[in-house]
């Protein structure tokens, strides 16, 4: 592990030093395998698949509840009964909302029950965990606000602090998200824009005045969402004993910003791999010192001073070594199929046709473009592609006929397109 | 090694493959008797072409294709028409003599025709057989049984040689189903491609036509290969149909010539789209490599294809692929689209979508124009070399 900060730097004998956990619950409505012969024939996009396909929603929304949101949840809300120190933090979707209320209630009602605790917090985020920040303002702050009434509809809570979709973060987000009246805002901690700096503070965004900056440590982070089950790891197996001890043993720093998807438990990081035990042993071993505690984004932005301001003029993300976004955005398809979208705004949303103006949005999700990335698939390295399609190309002929579906409803509705 | 022809005479890939498969042996210091049905005259310094035939023959004439009938020339110049099955008898008896004072690890012999000369030369060498499927009869009947006869050979061929390479995947699973061979008998080696022997483009492209429709927006789907039944051109049709009803702006164009030449015109007019599909018959040189680079996508929705070298020379010229499933170079090529070939509506999707985004097809073209030039006939000589080794003591790993 390496170390942030200076090592004459100590926290304050009467402060406390706090594990933030922040959760992210997605999942998209994937595109079926729609044709050019489905096209200005079927409208339906995201739903009609076999239930056995692998681009089907209601299969995956299904399976990853019962892998993954119900054993975890019931874990969470165990460690909330026996410790009274432990929060959470999640950013839960639109999106993912509605397949669980559609397809997986018993999973939506074991959210509520943890929200329902006082101690987990909800983040605030796109519904449609789209990119539209990049692209249309108005239509990302639709997608916000949207959010925003689903989150209270269903957990009574107005989320205070914002992620953006795939933590996708630059000045510009920081003062959009200041001016909209968060007290804090998400990014990941990268260490070509903290250089000497560490992520384990809480820091001010440049050119603002409010608002608050949290930065994913994403070693430690990613030591339990990508290493943990990894045999070839030096530190496996990882325990909440040695875990913790390697928090114990930073001097410096007040919040350890574990930000990861919710996916991690049980999905990407298998039972069998002990990381529920993991999870339900950490609360445990860190609460065992002095002064440990968990805290939420919001009151770790509450309890502690912000060391120092945080300039990110370019994209910064969370996504593989680049940390930009050319993972979503790199190549010409997701270009021109991004660019094609949104310059139907217009159009669609003067239709005032619910159904259409949402099919629009889901084709908004940033999982669509990922799945048209080439740029692990094109070295031979097909293990490395995750995605319900057999290859980026046939993702992006699926979008695009979905894409040419909705012109064709458009102009069924006198539009010119 | 036991082969039927080699280049410049041969009908298809085999020769082609033999030839480059043992340039690359002989880099390895593997010596090789190369024995032909014919004798060849063009100079070959990385091996030893032998001609088997009867003795008194001074001459083999060919019309050209392998599988056709040759002519005996005798020393008292009387000539004689000698069938194929003929042929492959006297090729038996002449490797079997020829054998006889040579030291061999191991007999490797190409394709059906040679499997009786590679059974009569174990019994006199004592060396195992390695047998190299480049296509079974399956594959040259257009998915049928194809003849009796052939067949009766390639099972015994098979059952007795010592250890099976299949050129893919695919054909390797023709092997099992057609002739209940286990799996574990049989290995894959991949044949490749000559980068360097490709010829480059030069000059203006000879479709003057196609490059100014294409400047009008037109966009071309671009087919080569013989038109026969196993290269499956009548969905190729069928789906054309499809595409053009969306995409108007689209032409294809069929190059080569072959048995189904007047059915798919007749076909192409029946389906009301002869205005957008162009027959080119037969081409070579500076015609041929054009035709490639003038697509923008090239298709080959073969009902079988043991390997299928075309698509690879189109990623050469500049022109992205779309493969049948049923093909052996759809295994070494991830950056394309694939499809079953009998889909006949994936295919018109697979098409429509490249003909409407160029963004698609340029993304296909450059991510597997990489992939192709990592592609060298070295990794196909490395895998055999480890087979000689594993079948035969005496050849140096």
């Amino acid at each position: 592990m390496m170390n942030f900060g200076t090592p004459t730097q100590t926290a304050a004998a009467t402060s406390k030093k706090a594990i933030v956990l922040y959760l992210h619950v997605h999942q998209p409505y994937r595109v079926r395998h729609y044709t050019i012969f489905d096209a200005g024939k079927d409208h339906d996009y995201f739903f009609s698949m076999p239930y056995e396909d692998r681009t089907s929603n209601k299969r995956i929304v299904q399976k990853v509840a019962e892998k993954s949101y119900l054993p975890t949840n019931r874990h969470l809300i165990e460690l909330l009964k026996t410790h009274a120190e432990f929060k959470v933090s999640l950013s839960i979707t639109g999106t993912v909302l509605e397949q669980l209320e559609k397809w997986a209630p018993e999973a939506l009602e074991s959210f509520k029950e943890l929200v329902g605790t006082g101690r987990v917090e909800i983040v605030g985020e796109t519904y449609h965990h789209s990119l539209a920040f990049f692209y249309s303002r108005s239509e990302f702050e639709m997608q916000v606000k949207m959010h925003r009434d689903k989150v209270r509809e269903l957990f009574g809570q107005t989320p205070q602090v914002f992620r953006n979709t795939e933590l996708a973060y630059n000045n510009d987000v920081a003062y959009w998200a200041d001016q909209a009246g968060y007290k804090g805002i998400l990014a990941e901690g990268w260490d070509a824009v903290l250089d000497w700096r560490s992520p384990n503070y809480v820091y001010r965004p440049t050119y603002t005045e409010n608002i608050r900056l949290l930065l994913k440590n994403y070693k430690l982070s990613d030591d339990i969402a990508f290493r943990f089950g990894n045999r070839e790891w030096s530190e496996w197996p990882l325990t909440a004993d040695k875990f913790t001890h390697w928090l114990n043993a930073t001097h410096h720093g007040t919040n350890f910003n574990l930000f990861m998807d919710y996916e991690t438990f049980g999905e990407h990081q298998w039972d069998d791999s002990g990381i529920f035990e993991f999870l339900r042993h950490l609360p445990q071993e860190w609460l065992k010192t002095e002064g440990n505690t968990f805290m939420t984004v919001s009151e770790a932005i509450d309890s502690f001073e912000a060391k120092d301001q945080i300039d990110m003029p370019h994209t910064v993300t969370w996504a593989d070594t680049e940390r930009d976004l050319s993972a979503w955005l790199g190549n010409p398809m997701q270009q021109e199929a991004i660019h094609a979208l949104y310059e139907l705004q217009d159009k669609v949303l003067a239709t005032n046709d619910w159904q259409l103006i949402e099919d629009w949005r889901r084709l908004q999700a940033s999982d669509h473009f990922y799945y048209m990335c080439t740029k692990w698939f094109s070295d031979g390295d097909i293990h490395a592609y995750f995605s319900p399609y057999a290859n980026p190309y046939d993702a992006f002929i699926a979008f695009m006929n979905a894409y040419h579906d909705l012109k064709f409803r458009l102009s069924e509705k006198g539009a010119e397109v | 090694m036991l082969g039927w022809e080699l280049p410049p005479y041969n009908s298809g890939g085999l020769g082609v493959a033999c030839y480059q498969l043992c340039k690359a042996l002989s880099k390895k210091n593997i010596d090789i008797d190369f024995i032909l049905p014919y004798k060849h005259d063009e100079p070959v310094d990385f091996m030893n072409i032998v001609a088997a035939h009867p003795q008194d023959v001074t001459a083999v004439k060919m019309s050209g294709i392998a599988y056709d009938s040759y002519k005996y020339i005798y020393a008292d110049g009387t000539e004689e028409n000698v069938s194929l099955y003929e042929q492959e008898h006297h090729y038996e008896k002449a490797v079997a003599k020829l054998v006889e004072h040579g030291q061999y690890d191991v007999i490797h012999a190409h394709d059906w025709l040679t499997f009786r000369a590679a059974m009569r030369a174990r019994q006199v060498t004592n060396a195992p057989i390695i047998a190299h499927v480049h296509s079974i009869e399956r594959d040259r009947a257009g998915g049928n049984a194809g003849n009796p006869m052939v067949r009766e050979i390639e099972y015994m061929g098979l059952m007795i040689a010592d250890r099976i390479i299949a050129v893919s995947e695919h054909t390797k699973k023709c092997i099992v189903e057609d002739y209940g061979i286990p799996a574990e008998k049989i290995d894959v080696v991949h044949n490749s491609i000559d980068i360097d022997a490709i010829v480059p483009l030069e000059g203006d492209n000879a479709y003057h036509y196609l490059t100014s429709m294409k400047q009008q927006g037109y966009r071309v789907v671009v087919s080569i290969g013989r038109l026969t039944m196993q290269k499956n051109l009548p969905n190729l049709l069928y789906a054309a149909k499809q595409v053009i009803a969306r995409a108007p702006k689209t032409l294809f164009v069929i190059v080569g010539s072959g048995e189904q030449y007047f059915e798919l015109i007749e076909l192409a007019a029946k389906l009301g789209i002869s205005k957008n599909v162009i027959f080119t018959g037969f081409q070579r040189g500076k015609n041929w490599r054009d035709s490639y680079a003038i697509g923008d996508v090239f298709v080959m929705p073969s009902i079988s294809e043991p390997f299928g070298l075309t698509p690879l020379e189109a990623i050469s010229y500049g022109t992205p692929s779309i493969i049948s499933k049923q093909s052996g170079v759809s295994e070494v090529i991830n950056n394309c689209l694939k499809v079953d070939f009998w889909d006949v509506n994936e295919l018109a999707n697979q098409i429509t979508a490249v003909v409407r985004s160029d963004a698609l097809r340029d993304e296909l073209h450059a991510n597997s124009f990489r992939e192709f030039e990592k592609l060298t006939w070295d990794t196909s000589a490395d895998k055999l070399h480890g087979i000689y080794h594993q079948e035969a003591v005496g050849v140096a790993a």
